[in-house]
């Protein structure tokens, strides 16, 4: 049995409402709202970056797992903003957290599925019997544009996983990717903002995508949509999500526990994975997981879960995405939010 | 900060490593050559408690110019659980909040930053728990 | 940590034989080295000696204010003294009190006759101020993550208020009656007094200290000139004596400390201090002290002994340390009105010390002055330097 022996998440605890964006700019709160599904997200704080959310949302992955930090033979962070271009960001990662140094890093990107490229690799290494552990974290402190509409959704957090073979709590039964040359959303080198193709990033991206990969996931699987307790996907608003699910035949009820971009905003690579992370902390043996990732440029990553005995173990080891989704939240204004994200322009 | 110097504190910085005298047990942090408390020579590596309380702190309202665009921000001499002072931010705060006794946790973050080009420079936090 | 104190005399008795300060505040037209010369100068003129045998020279950084080392040698120079030895002693903001004590060693032990102490700051030059003086913190473990000076100083007024229940208002007062003493002293930076409520509405720097708590940037020299007792009596010119000259350390970092509300090294030094005197702290007439902040002088009249520990502020709030109280303090306007040029600032204390004992302190003058003490401090109490002067 090969799957996810430990997990963790992290969340800032900085906020912003949708409200004081729209305002700021001159939209209307009210449609935006009712349009995205998005009422606020999550904002990091000036001392905390990709590298910062994943140490700590790995750190708790390690407590649930519950092995020396040396037995894991890879580590890789999938992320858009990495706080370096050139300098991967888990060698900090495993110097922080006693990790190596006899330890395959490096750094992952393809918008937001880079994540779940993290695990999918790591997950494959352990299977390959490459070695005992591998860790795949998903994080993200993703930009968008004063103005744009991805600055209504663009949020910060994030989700480590550890693979390996002994004392699962979750096997992975199935994987298996989608990918094509899709220019819905991109990055040029040296931009400090990404650019978007509008309306683009829909049908022919995203759910081109995700309806995809899910339904080849399915087929593989020899499984149905009502065989799974949970579904999650990325959750660029509040409405992808929704709709993708249920074109693939999955219900509002299956989506619920994982469906939490109205209040996180879209992280990103940290995305599917914090939306796993929630259902995983509510999840009982014997429950199965449908996840779809989806990255622009464009991509998706699929895996079918199944829950073991060994959650009941583990699921209180280490702080819950709800409760740091839920609480001790601190509002930010406009002021305040474009400070912490850099988007003044300061005498350097 | 320069490379070889900010390489070299990293141990102590990313997972607060410090220095317990094999003779009396008191404990160094950062690590040194002589224990200041038997002027014995010998160390083992020991992992400092995560946790601790404030002994007494300040808000910073005029800061360095590194940290000018954070202010205020509070900084607070903390006594972990193992009985080791350091000195730290206190991060995700209200400033007007904070009082001498408030428990903490240490967390990872990023301190400064050298300049637009240079390092990262992350390191050692508190938290209100 | 065991620490025999030794008081044993460093051998023949010491006398300050003539001072010489610049004004302290912004000298833009001055240099360093014209800053340094137009004080030892004036030191010397007023010595009434045509040659000095060696000379000390206190700064903290000639090479971050100024991108200059070698300030014995440069001063030297300047001051066309060369080739008598000249040393740069620093020990942060107690260099100044360093360099007298070098001077008064090397005089006590015989090796020279007459000896110049200075000390100079220049810090009006565009170097990044608050990073040069954080050098006198610990770099790594207390300046990396973010805290200042006005921060450590206002870490151990909060200890103090918490333990002691020091009042903010008496912090307050010690403001108010060092620019008070200020006004009268034609040297200080500042000359014109403050009022309780204009300190306690001041800009806030770093909770609870206020614009008003804190000692200036400012640019000044100051010099003496030492040479022994019998030397002094032959020049026929006022002199004072030097009764104890002691000095101690103690962790480079706050957080280090034995105590957050207590001095370490200025207690230890005082101690040996008293000892090599014989004196009492009841028994000194009035002393000049490290005044960076507001609470520093509160904790150091309570470790120097004026006060019982935790009352310092009620000394400073009731007047016992205004002029013609118990124990006046900063007489000169500390370093609070008068200007913290670093290097120079433990030699301008004894040049007031001097000018006290001399009855030559005019308007801040205090009566029947016998005995004066000078503590001056490093950092946030990671050295110290006291000296005890005796009128003759």
């Amino acid at each position: 049995m090969i799957g996810i022996v430990g997990y963790g998440s992290y969340l800032p605890r900085y906020r912003i409402k949708v409200d004081l964006i729209a305002k700021q700019w001159g939209a209307d709160p009210e449609a935006i709202k009712r349009g995205l599904m998005l009422y606020e997200k999550t904002v990091p704080g000036q001392d905390e970056d990709t590298i910062t959310i994943s140490v700590e949302a790995a750190r708790y992955a390690l407590q649930r797992a519950r092995i020396d930090p040396q037995k894991i033979g890879a580590v890789y962070i999938g992320s858009e903003s990495h706080p370096y271009a050139v300098k991967p960001s888990a060698t900090i990662l495993i110097d922080a957290l006693g990790i190596g140094p006899h330890v395959h890093v490096a750094s992952y990107e393809f918008a937001c599925k880079a994540g779940t490229e993290a695990m999918y690799v790591a997950y494959s290494l352990v299977k390959a019997g490459e070695m005992e552990y591998a860790l795949g974290i998903g994080a993200d402190t993703s930009q968008g544009a004063p103005g744009d509409a991805l600055e209504y959704s663009a949020s910060a957090g994030g989700a480590a996983y550890i693979m390996g073979k002994e004392n699962v709590i979750a096997e992975i039964l199935f994987t298996n990717s989608y990918t094509s040359d899709t220019p819905d959303f991109w990055r040029r080198e040296h931009e400090y903002y990404p650019r978007h193709a509008g309306r683009f990033t829909g049908e022919p991206a995203y759910f081109k995508h995700v309806y995809n990969a899910g339904k080849t996931l399915l087929e593989k699987s020899g499984m149905q949509p009502k065989d799974f307790q949970f579904a999650v996907f990325h959750m660029p608003n509040g409405k992808f999500p929704q709709e993708a699910g249920k074109k693939l035949g999955f219900t509002k009820e299956q989506m619920e526990v994982g469906w939490i971009s109205p209040w996180m905003g879209n992280t990103y690579s940290g995305s599917s994975p914090t939306g796993l992370a929630a259902i995983l902390d509510v999840a009982k043996p014997g429950d199965k997981i449908f996840m779809v990732s989806f990255g622009s440029g464009a991509g998706s990553d699929g895996f079918i879960y199944k829950v073991t005995n060994e959650i009941d173990k583990v699921r209180d080891l280490a702080p819950k995405l709800k409760d740091m989704l839920d609480n001790d939240k601190i509002y930010l204004d406009y002021g305040q939010y474009a400070k912490f994200r850099k988007k003044i322009i300061l005498n350097e | 900060m320069i490379s070889p110097r900010y390489h070299r504190e990293v141990p102590q910085r990313y997972r607060l490593e410090a220095g317990k005298c094999k003779q009396c047990g008191n404990i160094s942090f950062p690590p040194r050559l002589v224990c200041p408390k038997c002027k014995s020579k010998t160390f083992e590596t020991v992992k400092l408690s995560r946790e601790g309380k404030i002994l007494t702190f300040t808000i910073i309202r005029v800061g360095p110019d590194k940290f000018s665009k954070e202010t205020p921000y509070v900084v607070a001499i903390i006594e972990l659980n193992d009985g080791v002072r350091l000195t730290a931010q206190v991060a995700d705060c209200d400033v007007d909040k904070v009082a001498i006794g408030d428990k903490v946790k240490m967390v990872f973050r990023k301190i400064q930053d050298e300049g637009k080009s240079g390092l990262h420079c992350y390191g050692y936090k508190a938290v209100l728990v | 940590m065991s620490n025999e104190m030794r008081s044993r005399s460093a051998g023949r008795d010491v006398a300050v034989i003539g001072v010489g300060m610049t004004k302290f505040g912004e000298l833009w037209k001055k240099s360093m080295r014209d800053i340094f010369v137009e004080a030892s100068l004036k030191a010397i003129e007023n010595s009434g000696v045509d040659h000095i045998d060696s000379m000390y020279v206190g700064t903290m950084s000639g090479g971050l204010f100024v991108g200059q080392e070698h300030i014995g040698a440069v001063m030297a120079d300047y001051l066309g003294v060369a080739p008598v030895p000249a040393t740069r002693v620093e020990s942060a903001c107690a260099s100044g009190g360093a360099a007298f004590r070098q001077a008064y060693l090397e005089v006590a032990s015989g090796q020279s006759e007459i000896v110049l102490a200075g000390g100079v700051e220049k810090m009006t030059d565009g170097a990044d101020v608050t990073d040069a003086l954080a050098t006198a913190a610990d770099q790594e473990y207390e300046v990396y993550n973010g805290i200042t000076f006005p921060g450590l100083y206002a870490m151990i007024a909060r200890a103090h208020m918490h333990q002691y229940k020091t009042t903010r208002e008496q912090l307050a007062h010690v403001a108010v009656k060092n620019h008070k003493n200020g006004s009268m002293n034609p040297n200080a930076q500042f000359r014109s007094p403050v009022t309780l409520e204009q300190v306690m509405k001041a800009t806030m720097v770093a909770d609870p200290l206020r614009l008003l708590d804190c000692s200036p940037v400012s640019d000044g020299g100051a010099a003496v000139i030492v040479c022994s007792v019998d030397y002094a009596k032959t020049l026929k010119r006022p002199y004072v004596k030097v009764a104890a000259s002691a000095q101690a350390s103690d962790t480079i970092a706050l957080h280090s400390r034995e105590s957050l509300t207590a001095l370490k090294c200025v207690s230890i030094a005082a101690e040996k201090a008293y000892k090599q005197s014989g004196l009492k702290p009841s028994d000194i007439n009035f002393a000049e002290v490290h005044d960076c902040f507001t609470i520093a002088e509160i904790v150091v009249t309570e470790d120097l002994g004026f006060f019982e520990k935790g009352k310092g502020g009620a000394g400073a709030e009731n007047g016992s340390t205004s002029i013609g109280g118990k124990i006046p303090i900063n007489t000169s306007g500390g370093l609070k009105s008068k200007g913290h040029p670093v290097g120079a600032t433990g030699v301008a204390q004894i040049i007031e010390c001097y000018e006290q004992l001399t009855g030559s302190a005019g308007e801040h003058q205090v009566k029947n002055a016998k005995y004066g003490l000078t503590q001056n401090m490093g950092g946030s109490g990671a050295s110290c330097v006291i000296h005890i002067l005796e009128a003759v």
